[in-house]
């Protein structure tokens, strides 16, 4: 006897459809918040520069132009249009070189969290899951991991690796790494004892399947916002081990290295450590508040009706 | 005068699909001392229009009415602090889930104090005499030790007794209890019925007891009041109501009772409650009904003898 | 009569709970010797308030957990001690469960013809295509059109959501299904469809159902057999009939008086069961609902009673033996 179950949701056919309605959704809750908005305009903004950044930037990040060294911006007296945010020590264009840094900030941001949470996840699942002394080993070492400062653990993790973009990254990632693990391991830990858990043990699941299948996607609200915030902290750490000359070597234009490099001049050429710092800023800042739309807009407490 | 007079309660709520209409034109005068029961399914919009009394809707709702009138005084346009005054003192609200309606970091002697000098002023301390008086009152055995309880450590029964001492602190003249024993075994849920009952006896309180459990309401109720997805389909006193349901909702919504089946299979509605996307034009219930007309497709049916139909079933002994 | 699906006989299951540092652990008795055989196209509903037992022998019959002690075969299989993995696959397509809440027993991140396919795909090897037609067909059976493969959990009212468990417990062809509580958390015009759709489908399917709930006014209605549990030992047992109109035990007695009925002409006596439910860990001595009974002696106090048959039923109470 087939009732006539009526859905309250628009008629729906096939699975494009219900992706399509899925992000509607998602949409009205994030752009909500139009601070939220703003900043993942700015995002997309930041990574398209970093896309098309060999055709926007007016010179190269590179070239050196000596009879123009520590030349002001434009708008101050003895700036010249053709270097808009004045030159460095060497000559070289600020504003190329900010473009041009934008590709390995991004970059940075986005292997230290893909490394952080893949590896963290991973971790915090199996020890939500397995219990006993799998469990205690890997929160006791991650214990010890977030008992030493953040940016001390990379400063030696990189004195070890040797100095370098690429290493510097894999240090801040080993860093961040605790946080993942604590997130995925507390998430795995509600929802394990949940009926449809119990429901897939019931239909035979083993704990392969009931670990990333079933309980993970139901774990990546949090995690997803926690990846968002690590990215923006990522680049802020990058900055700092480069300001440190750890990071990203001179001539890489990576917006910490910048600082470094400019570091003597910043009472004489205040531009050259301004603006990376600016770039900094406002990158991370777009970051953070995208992020906190992203957590309304996916934190299921917080939905409307 | 009556206690309280609601006239054409209505709310919309804003959600990701648009307008959603929880409430749709609810009528309620109650007088002191009774007992009324608003009944309904889920999506009928029972508990949403006590809460919009009582003022604790999110923002996203919108709330409208002819009149919302308590002991006289206008709900809808008073200011928040003025309703503070009332809310808590004259109108108290229990809810469905006792474990997590109190405060799990304070004890339960606290919690009731709070309330008590919330609204008579003085300090916690002075009113212990007090507190202790009404845990007695609502029957927790040995009360001096259990002031410095916690909720955690008390059962859903008597964490729900708590909840009727706080509420009750200010002997309040309207009580609303939105699904007080859905989440509480059979027998606690008849000791919380009764204990409910004799308070609402002994303090002259009015007791506004939303459920969906008609047999709660048979047993309990002095009038029924009956919705169907925001609507108020029929009022009647209780006796009337049951004996004699004039419509055809309250008539199927009886029948599908596991009590009132013949044979092997329950008599089921078919279909379901309309959603915010398929409400159907004319009158809500009319996919459902087995008496539908072709006139009850298109035209919204109007209330008359507080009865929201077009048809309504005829009185026993009255010819159709 | 055939060999009976389920036999269970003084089923235990105590679980060690730990109670500080320097104390000994404690027993939690969840279970103390359940006994029952139920028959294919039979219902056994299993009755009582917090704490009885009830979710605890629903976990032993879907073999989600072992019993302490005791006998359990389903079957005719013997799994009361750690049966090796290819049993317990065979007998996971005997016995399935369908669950409380329907909003918690769906995984809300998975589209409803996943979460039907699962079952499919852990235990046998069709193919993809033959997987989706199964799915579909009792997707139909159980109510529900075929566009809804593609949903999510979130998207169906609570009815429907039922009605996806009743189909995910069902897809492998079991031959006895545990529900514990499955309308409970449902409207009463929903409560009637999904009990009027169990109640075919049993008979369509010749399957035994172990019926867990606390309304009595349903259990009446679709039990054959009552299991009258408190905490954790049965009370009281037999013929749905006989339970229901002659219930010979002080609780059962108690609990039918408490239960409301939509009749208001009866507001009747009822027998006050004053007191709160004892906690598992620390059960009362003798027989456990002696300090709630109003027929205790102080003989309940310090003997435990046993089932006994009492005319059409069996009844744990000193009053009997």
């Amino acid at each position: 006897m087939t009732t006539t179950a009526a859905s309250s949701s628009l008629s729906v056919t096939t699975s494009q459809s219900v992706r399509q309605q899925q992000w509607r959704e998602f949409w009205f809750y994030f752009s909500a918040s139009k601070t939220a908005v703003a900043g993942l305009v700015f995002l997309i903004g930041v990574i398209l520069v970093a896309i098309f950044a060999d055709i926007i930037s007016p010179h190269l990040p590179a070239e050196q132009y000596r009879e123009f060294a520590e030349i002001p911006p434009a708008w101050m007296e003895g700036g010249q249009i053709q270097f808009f945010l004045g030159t460095d020590y060497a000559g070289r264009d600020m504003l190329s070189r900010i473009i041009h840094g934008a590709r390995l900030s991004l970059l940075a941001g986005c292997i230290v969290v893909l490394l952080a949470a893949s590896i963290g996840i991973f971790l915090g699942l199996v020890a939500g899951f397995k219990g006993g002394w799998v469990e205690t080993i890997i929160m006791r070492v991650m214990d010890t991991i977030m008992a030493v400062p953040g940016l001390l653990m990379a400063l030696v993790l990189v004195a070890l690796l040797g100095p370098g973009l690429l290493n510097a990254m894999v240090a801040i990632a080993i860093t961040y790494t605790p946080s993942f693990v604590r997130l995925s391991r507390a998430s795995t830990i509600n929802e394990m004892n949940r009926d449809y858990v119990t429901a897939s043990r019931v239909a035979g699941a083993g704990p392969l399947r009931l670990m990333f299948i079933s309980i993970l996607p139901n774990c990546m609200a949090p995690l997803i916002v926690q990846g968002t915030l690590s990215f923006s902290t990522a680049i802020l750490d990058t900055a700092a081990l480069g300001f440190l000359g750890m990071g990203a070597q001179a001539p890489l234009p990576e917006w910490g290295t910048l600082i470094a490099e400019n570091r003597d001049l910043m009472l004489s050429a205040p531009w050259t450590v301004t603006f990376p710092g600016i770039a900094i800023l406002l990158a991370v800042l777009a970051i953070n508040l995208m992020g906190d739309g992203l957590r309304d807009a996916l934190d299921p407490k917080l939905k409307r009706s | 005068m009556a206690l309280l007079d609601i006239g054409n309660l209505c709310v919309e709520f804003a959600t990701a699909h648009g307008a959603l209409k929880a409430v749709d034109g609810v009528d309620l005068q109650l007088d002191e001392g009774e007992i009324v029961a608003i009944v309904g399914e889920s999506g009928s919009g029972k508990s949403v229009a006590m809460l919009a009394l009582m003022g604790l809707l999110p923002w996203t709702a919108k709330v409208t009415a002819d009149r919302m009138l308590f002991d006289g005084q206008d709900l809808l346009t008073m200011s928040a602090k003025q309703r503070r005054k009332i809310i808590g003192k004259d109108i108290s609200m229990i809810f469905q889930e006792p474990m997590t309606s109190l405060n799990p970091c304070f004890s339960v002697g606290h919690q009731i104090s709070e309330v008590l000098a919330q609204h008579f002023g003085r300090s916690r301390r002075s009113h212990k005499a007090r507190t202790i008086k009404l845990l007695q009152q609502v029957g927790i055995p040995a009360a001096e030790t259990r002031l410095k309880a916690y909720p955690h450590q008390l059962s859903g029964g008597m964490c729900q007794r708590v909840m009727i001492a706080m509420m009750i602190a200010c002997e309040p003249k309207l009580l609303i209890a939105d699904e007080p024993t859905t989440a509480l075994d059979v027998t606690i849920q008849a000791q919380i019925l009764e204990l409910l009952v004799e308070l609402q006896q002994a303090n002259g309180m009015a007791l506004v007891l939303i459920t969906h459990d008609m047999a709660v309401v048979a047993e309990t109720a002095d009038r029924v009041v009956v919705q169907y997805a925001g609507q108020q389909v029929e009022q009647r006193l209780v006796e009337d109501l049951f004996q004699n349901p004039r419509h055809p909702y309250t008539q199927a919504l009886l029948r599908a009772l596991p009590e009132h089946s013949q044979g092997e299979l329950l008599n089921a509605i078919p279909g379901v409650v309309p959603g915010q996307l398929d409400r159907p034009a004319g009158c809500l219930f009319n996919p459902r009904c087995e008496h539908v007309q072709a006139h009850c497709k298109q035209t919204p049916p109007k209330r008359t003898e507080d009865i929201l139909c077009h048809y309504p079933l005829p009185l026993a002994g009255q010819k159709s | 009569m055939s060999q009976p699906l389920i036999q269970a006989r003084d089923l235990h299951k105590y679980y060690p709970v730990k109670s500080g540092f320097l104390q000994a652990d404690k027993t939690l008795q969840a279970l103390s010797g359940a006994s029952f055989d139920l028959y294919a196209g039979q219902t056994l509903a299993v009755v009582g308030e917090s704490g009885c037992g009830k979710s605890t022998l629903a976990r032993l019959l879907t073999l989600i957990e072992n019993p302490t002690a005791g006998q359990l075969a389903l079957d005719g299989i013997d799994v009361s001690f750690a049966a090796n993995a290819a049993t317990k696959k065979q007998l996971r397509q005997t016995v399935q469960m369908v669950f409380q809440d329907p909003f918690g027993s769906l995984n809300p991140r998975q589209r409803i013809g996943d979460i039907l396919q699962e079952p499919l795909i852990i235990n046998t090897d069709m193919t993809a295509e033959r997987r989706k037609q199964e799915v579909l067909f009792m997707m139909a059976r159980v109510g529900l059109r075929d566009e809804h493969f593609h949903r999510y959990p979130h998207m169906f009212s609570g009815g429907q959501r039922q009605r996806i468990a009743i189909a995910r417990a069902l897809i492998l062809k079991p031959k006895i299904v545990v529900l514990d509580e499955p309308v409970s958390a449902l409207d009463v015009s929903i409560q009637a469809q999904v009990l009027n759709l169990l109640i075919e489908l049993q008979q369509e399917m010749g399957l035994a159902y172990v019926f867990i709930s606390h309304d009595l006014s349903v259990v009446r209605h679709i039990a054959d057999q009552v299991l009258v549990m408190y905490l954790g030992k049965p009370v009281e047992q037999g013929r749905s009939e006989a339970v229901f109109s002659h219930p010979q035990h002080p609780y059962t007695q108690a609990l039918l008086s408490a239960t409301p009925q939509a009749n208001t002409e009866r507001k009747r006596q009822r027998i006050k069961l004053t007191g709160e439910l004892p906690s598992p860990l620390n059960p009362p001595t003798g027989c456990t609902f002696h300090p709630r009974c109003q027929h205790a002696t102080a003989q309940c106090k310090a003997t435990q009673p046993h089932m006994a048959e009492q005319g059409e039923v069996s009844v744990s109470c000193l009053l009997y033996s």
